[in-house]
This record gives structure tokens, C-alpha cells and sequence, in this order.
């Protein structure tokens, strides 16, 4: 008689098991995730077909939505509006329709905080940029998502998210740039101009867009956070994203915004030698000396 | 970009709305409503053109089996026929939950 | 021999402030001045090409890390000033290529150098300085929106030099993957998507088109019919009769 072994799982690999990716979810399911269970109620839904005007003249299949999902409901209890770009559909780029769900989304939740009413919004960002398709259009309704988060977040905390893999870039990242709090992954990127963007203009001397580890190593989740531009640092899990909200959320306003550290970032940019590149590590040390 | 239609006869029951996709590369989104007739009606804008035959032979195929009398919406960016087959299967399930 | 490159910009902020903008401490591109329209006291700003820019990627009037924060230092500066006063006019004279592109600038996060600046136009707006943006050459990308997208007011000349876009023609060619002519063949039936400031001004953003002869070199009196059509902007001209502006900063918000 052989006697029956109990195997024991490691906790961190029971965890592992029952991790669910955030990345792998599409927008709907992003902003259901983020809003408490139960509580999601979607505001210009696919079946309110308001797609984009411009991409069918070009011969582009739009989407019903437009590649941006925005839903009320709850976050920790409290009135929220989610808003998800869908980083799959045209590169989760900001054309009329869906830059203007973005902008009347903050505009609600400004109205709302103006009234007494503490709505909490946060942005789970997929996105290139503008949509060359819509090009001025989106730039101006850009303008647009700009002035209503400066202006809701003197209210009350506005979050960004950015998981990959789409990452944010282009005018969204300005966006997150204007955020109270940035959560990334690892797995995520945030940048102003994309690799090959910036290898176009500048040559691939000035930036080799082929190379994916150094591009994660200046602009990735990871260097961002340690870097001083992301607030928290996450694994790719649902769960772990949605309480690092809430716990943003509880924390309140920051004790200053990001885009008020002019005289922080003037005194890092003093002491840094432009005369040559730098490591992402010399960028980290250059940053946590002037943090002192 | 190409737009096709098709119809079909349907037995009437009309089904709950459901939205299934994305449209992604290799991917579709489809809209599920209830049609207005006591027919089923196929709208499609794909981004690829010249593959009606091949449209026609997934939904005959769909339609071997669903009956309802729906409206579906398909919106299409280069799925194969084995994910827009799917897609549909999703769109059922997700309609008659 | 000298460091100053000329460019439109440059020559328009001098010839409407008189000054030559030099503010130190901070990059020799950014042009900050006081001026005067009517009586009052306005604020002039304006990006011009510096070769000696500690930044090799932003010496051609690009907004870089540098002209973002210390514009951002500028403005606050500004509205610190007008706390409890007359909230004076901020009038930004936009010809800047687009923002920098390079390797050192993603590294230091331009992107935040960018958002602090636009929050500081923002934060201006709401404080009831009327924000002006004045294009007299390009404002193209993150230029565009640095400079021009949280003004109250934009003013454009009317002049095939004068160009507002998204991003410039080459490079959107290949990153949409068409030809320059097939954007131009789009351009015609998707007024979104052109180039020309005609098209533009159809989009219903610009408050003015304003025709200027010789935009290349501003004289006596087309600095003097610019500064006519300041003085007529209706929150302008609030200023200027004395209105302290307190609380008065809105502006088309969506679903206001």
C-alpha cells in the first residue's frame, strides 16, 4: 500500500495560476473590470452606432464604438466614469467621435464635482496618438480632453492606466503627463514620439527602432516608475490594477502635480551633461539625486 | 472596403441584442439585434473585397442551424472564416445567456 | 557673427512687443516679453530657432524639454503676478516646427515638459487671462497643441505659409503607408485631413483669419492692423476697459 502524498503549491505560484490578465481584456471588459461589480452602464454603446464619419470616405471599416468605451458606475462605492481606449482597433488612435466620448466623459464627472457630486474618473489608455485619418479634427478635440482634465482634477484625482500592449503615446501621452496618478505594467510603454517615429526624423543613429529592449529601457513601466513618471508599478492582473486604483483613489490628491514640478525638472535637466546620451540608469540616478 | 448583404428566412423568434469584437487586425465585431421583419438580415463592411463567395458559404452554414429572426451587423477587418464562424457562435451564446 | 536665426515668429514678436525676448534663465528660444495693447500691460510668447540649445534634437523652434518647463515656470509666473489684479492678456505668436524629436527628450519624459505647459495655459485660461494664440507660421503636432490648443482664442494668418496640422506631409505619408499624392487626393473630399489654413479655418477652431500683406516682414502698420485685431478680441478688449477678468475663465468646454 503506497501511502497518498499531498503536494502543496508555493502560494506565489497558486497566485500565478489564478492571476487574470488585464492586458488580454478588451476595452468593455477593461472599464467592467475597473468599476465594481455590478455597477457598469455604458453611455454611447455599440448599438448607438456612433462610429467615426470620416473613416468609411477612406475606405476604413469603422467601429460602433470607436475604439473608446465610456461607462458610469462605482469605484470603491463612490459615482465613477471609466473611460478605455481599445488599443486594437486603428491603434487606439484619438479620431472625432472617440476623443469627444473622452472629453464629455471628464466634462460629466467636472459637472458632476461642481454640483457636490465627488465623481472619480479614470482613463485606461491604448493609444498612438491622433488618428491621421481625422488628423485636425482629432487635434482639436485633443485641445478639448486637455482642458477638461486640468480642470476636473483641481476637483478631484484623475487616473491614467496604461497596460499595454498598445502603450501611450502622441498627444495621450500628454494626457497621462496631465494626470494626478499614472499606473503602468511593466509591459506597458509611455512616450511622447514612437521609436519609429523618431528614427524616421532623427536617423537610427539618434534611435534604433528595432531594438525592443532599449526601447522598454527608456520608456517602459519599469524605467517610468523608477524614473519618477508613474506613480505605481503593477504585475499584468486584473485584480492588482483595480485595487491600485481604489487605493489612489483613497489616498487622495497628490501632494503636487506633476506638471507643477517645473522647478524640480528644470534643476534635473540643469545638472544633466547634454552633450552625449545617456543610460536609463543614469537617467533613474540623475532623477533620485535631484529628489533629495 | 466592401459592403455585402445577405437575407435568410427565420423562424421568427427574435433574439436578445449582444455585441461580440473588436474591429482588430484579423478580427470583426458583430451587432446582434432583432430584426424588424420575420427575416434575418446580413450587413457587412469588410476591409477585405472579392471574398462574397466565401462570406455566403460561412452564413449559409450559420444559418443551417440559428433561426432566429435577427439583424447582424458585421463590421470586418481581414478575419478568416474560421474566426468569423466564431465570432458568430460567440454572438448566439452571448445573446440567448 | 551672430546666434540669432531669423524666422517669422521671431520677427513678429519684436515687431508686436518691441522686445527681443531674451529670458534668462532658460533656453534661448524662448521668447517672453511684456508689451502693451491699447494701455494695458499683455504678455508676449513665442519659440524661435536656437542653434545653441543645449538640446541637439530642439534647435529649429521645436517645443523641446526645455521650452516646456520654463514656459511652464514663465506662466505661472505670470499668473502668480496677476493674483490679485487685472489678469493681463497672454498672447503665445506661434511659429514652432513641431515638438522635438529625440532620444534625450523621451529619455527626461518630454512628455511631461509638453503637459506641463499646456496645463499652464489651461490653469492661466481659467484664471481669466484671455490666452491668445497668434499663428503666423506653423504650429504642427505638439506645438499645435502646446501652444495654441487651450487658448481661448486662435488667430491665424491667411497664407499658404501658414500651416496647422497634425503632422507633416512626408512623414504621415509613411506612417498611413500612401503617397503624398493620395493624402492630397483624400485632403479633398476630408477637409479634416488638409493642409491648407482655408480648410482649416472650416473646421470652426479659429476665431480669425486675419489677411496680412507681406507676412514674411511685419511694417509699422501691419504690426498695427495685428495689434488692432488683439484689441477687438471681446475678452481682450474686457481687459483692456479695465474688466479685472476674476473668475471669467471659460470657454467653449464641451456641454457647458
Amino acid at each position: 500500500m503506497t501511502e497518498s502524498v499531498e503536494y502543496q503549491l508555493a502560494p506565489e505560484v497558486l497566485s500565478l495560476s489564478n492571476r487574470r490578465s488585464y492586458i488580454e481584456l478588451n476595452a468593455r471588459a477593461r472599464a467592467t473590470q475597473l468599476l465594481d461589480p455590478g455597477t457598469f452602464h455604458e453611455l454611447l454603446d455599440p448599438f448607438d452606432r456612433v462610429e467615426s464619419p470620416w473613416l468609411p470616405l477612406q475606405g476604413i471599416v469603422p467601429q460602433s464604438d470607436d475604439g473608446c468605451v465610456v461607462a458610469k458606475g462605482r469605484i470603491d462605492g463612490k459615482p465613477a466614469v471609466v473611460i478605455a481606449m481599445e488599443g486594437k482597433f486603428q491603434g487606439g488612435s484619438i479620431g472625432e467621435v472617440c476623443g469627444m466620448k473622452m472629453a464629455m466623459a471628464f466634462a460629466l464627472a467636472r459637472q458632476d464635482n461642481e454640483k457636490g457630486i465627488p465623481t472619480r474618473a479614470v482613463l485606461s489608455l491604448e493609444s498612438g496618438g491622433v488618428r491621421l485619418q481625422e488628423a485636425n479634427i482629432g487635434e482639436l478635440v485633443i485641445a478639448e480632453i486637455y482642458a477638461e482634465l486640468v480642470a476636473l482634477r483641481r476637483h478631484i484625482p484623475v487616473i491614467v492606466v496604461i497596460a499595454g500592449s498598445t502603450g501611450c503615446f502622441g498627444g495621450m501621452s500628454l494626457a497621462a503627463g496631465l494626470a494626478s496618478y499614472v499606473v503602468m505594467t511593466r509591459q506597458a510603454r509611455l512616450s511622447m514620439n514612437g521609436p519609429e517615429v523618431i528614427e524616421l526624423e532623427a536617423g537610427v543613429e539618434e534611435l534604433d527602432a528595432s531594438n525592443k529592449p532599449f526601447i522598454w529601457g527608456y520608456c517602459g513601466g519599469a524605467q517610468r516608475f523608477a524614473a519618477g513618471a508613474a506613480d505605481v508599478l503593477v504585475e499584468d492582473d486584473a485584480e492588482e490594477i483595480t485595487n491600485a486604483v481604489k487605493a489612489l483613489f483613497r489616498q487622495g490628491q497628490p501632494a503636487q502635480l506633476r506638471s507643477d514640478k517645473y522647478d524640480q525638472y528644470i534643476a534635473f535637466l540643469s545638472a544633466l551633461d547634454t552633450s552625449r546620451q545617456w543610460t536609463a540608469e543614469e537617467i533613474c540616478k540623475a532623477w533620485k539625486e535631484g529628489a533629495k | 472596403m466592401e459592403n455585402l448583404s445577405f437575407e435568410y428566412s427565420a423562424s421568427g423568434k427574435k433574439p436578445k441584442r449582444f455585441h461580440v469584437g473588436v474591429v482588430g487586425s484579423g478580427d470583426l465585431e458583430i451587432l446582434l439585434e432583432p430584426s424588424k421583419d420575420s427575416m434575418a438580415h446580413v450587413t457587412i463592411q469588410t476591409s477585405v473585397g472579392g471574398f462574397e463567395g466565401t462570406w455566403k458559404a460561412v452564413l449559409d452554414r450559420f444559418f443551417e442551424r440559428y433561426e432566429e429572426a435577427a439583424n447582424i451587423e458585421i463590421h470586418d477587418s481581414g478575419a478568416t472564416p474560421g474566426t468569423v464562424a466564431l465570432r458568430l457562435q460567440q454572438a448566439v451564446e452571448g445573446s440567448r445567456a | 557673427m551672430s546666434a540669432i536665426v531669423t524666422s517669422r515668429g521671431r520677427k513678429w514678436f519684436e515687431a508686436l512687443s518691441g522686445s527681443d525676448g531674451k529670458h534668462a534663465p532658460g533656453p534661448g528660444s524662448l521668447l517672453i516679453a511684456d508689451g502693451v495693447l491699447g494701455k494695458e500691460k499683455v504678455a508676449y510668447i513665442a519659440l524661435a530657432p536656437d542653434p545653441l540649445s543645449r538640446f541637439p534634437r530642439a534647435r529649429a523652434a521645436e517645443v523641446g524639454v526645455e521650452e516646456g518647463w520654463y514656459g511652464t515656470k514663465a506662466l505661472h509666473q505670470v499668473i502668480e503676478a496677476d493674483r490679485n489684479g487685472v489678469k493681463r492678456p497672454i498672447i503665445t505668436v506661434v511659429d514652432s516646427k513641431n515638438q522635438a524629436y529625440g532620444r534625450r527628450e523621451e529619455m527626461v519624459g518630454i512628455h511631461l515638459a509638453g503637459a506641463a505647459i499646456i496645463a499652464a495655459y489651461a490653469e492661466a485660461r481659467m484664471a481669466g487671462h484671455p490666452v491668445i494664440a497668434l499663428i503666423v507660421g506653423r504650429a504642427v503636432s505638439g506645438s499645435f497643441l502646446a501652444l495654441c490648443g487651450q487658448a481661448n482664442e486662435m488667430i491665424a494668418f491667411d497664407d499658404p505659409e501658414v500651416l496647422i496640422h497634425a503632422m507633416y506631409k512626408d512623414a504621415a505619408a509613411r506612417i498611413t503607408r500612401r503617397t503624398v499624392e493620395e493624402l492630397d487626393k483624400l485632403s479633398e473630399k476630408i477637409v479634416p485631413m488638409a493642409y491648407d489654413i482655408k480648410s482649416f479655418n472650416k473646421l470652426g477652431g479659429l476665431f480669425r483669419l486675419v489677411d496680412v500683406a507681406a507676412p514674411d516682414a511685419p511694417s509699422e502698420a501691419t504690426a498695427a492692423q495685428v495689434k488692432a485685431v488683439l484689441e477687438r478680441i471681446p475678452n481682450v478688449k474686457a481687459r483692456l476697459a479695465g474688466a479685472a477678468g476674476v473668475g471669467e475663465g471659460s470657454r467653449s468646454y464641451v456641454g457647458q
